[in-house]
């Protein structure tokens, strides 16, 4: 099970290189997101992750706020 | 959606998923930077003042009184040691009982913002309030710093004095 993390969590993980993905909306992640985050919307996770993301490398996976 | 992404990504492979359950709300919410179509916009983050001065519960209001004016400021801040915002200490405040601890004369939890808030927004409240500036804190509660009307940069609709 994916671990919890709190934001100067997530800070440290992407200082160190972690991938960003962004599950909001289109729309939502054009208006603004975490610096350098990738975009996959929710329901295209598993059709998409393996073009957008490395599965070696650490993901810092994110929406807006417990949804 | 995030736990239910990164429990998706385990199942294709990936061996190293974190969920930042609090998310881009948390994150905006402390001032940290963001790309996008609204990233240029200005939010108060970028003008609040960050040199407001600061003090515990178990300091006495002259000496805040001392620092403050001292440093040009007549109100001043109150945190905890992990610089938790816990009350605001007025003008008048400063000037009320010189022996007293901050504790006993302060305002308990004072209306914040956040620092993604648009300078609009504040400078609604603001004169609605009729308040001449705001206490602005991440969403765990950490101070960031004091917006004042006078910072905004927008026409004012009524006069006013702080936050309450």
């Amino acid at each position: 099970m994916a671990e919890e993390i709190l934001r100067k969590q997530a800070q440290k993980l992407i200082e160190a290189g972690a991938q960003i993905l962004d599950v909001l909306e289109l729309r939502e992640y054009q208006e603004s997101h975490l610096p350098g985050a990738v975009h996959i919307h929710l329901r295209k996770v598993a059709e998409q992750a393996h073009e957008k993301l490395d599965p070696s490398r650490p993901v810092v996976v994110y929406c807006h706020d417990f949804a | 959606m995030s736990p239910r992404a990164a429990s998706r990504l385990e199942t294709l492979g990936f061996r190293h998923v974190y969920d930042y359950a609090a998310g881009k709300a948390d994150w905006f919410s402390a001032g940290l930077p963001m790309e996008g179509e609204v990233a240029d916009a200005v939010f108060i983050g970028r003008l609040v003042r960050a040199d407001a001065p600061t003090f515990r519960l178990e300091d006495r209001v002259a000496d805040v009184l001392t620092r403050a004016e001292a440093t040009g400021w007549d109100q001043a801040v109150v945190l905890d040691e992990r610089n938790v915002l816990l009350g605001w200490l007025s003008r008048d405040a400063l000037r009320s009982d010189h022996g007293a601890q901050v504790s006993a004369v302060m305002l308990e939890g004072p209306v914040t913002f956040r620092p993604n808030t648009r300078p609009d927004e504040a400078a609604t409240w603001m004169d609605r309030k009729n308040v001449d500036s705001v206490l602005v804190t991440s969403s765990d509660g950490t101070f960031i710093g004091v917006l004042r009307r006078q910072d905004l940069a927008l026409p004012k609709v009524a006069g006013g004095t702080h936050e309450a």
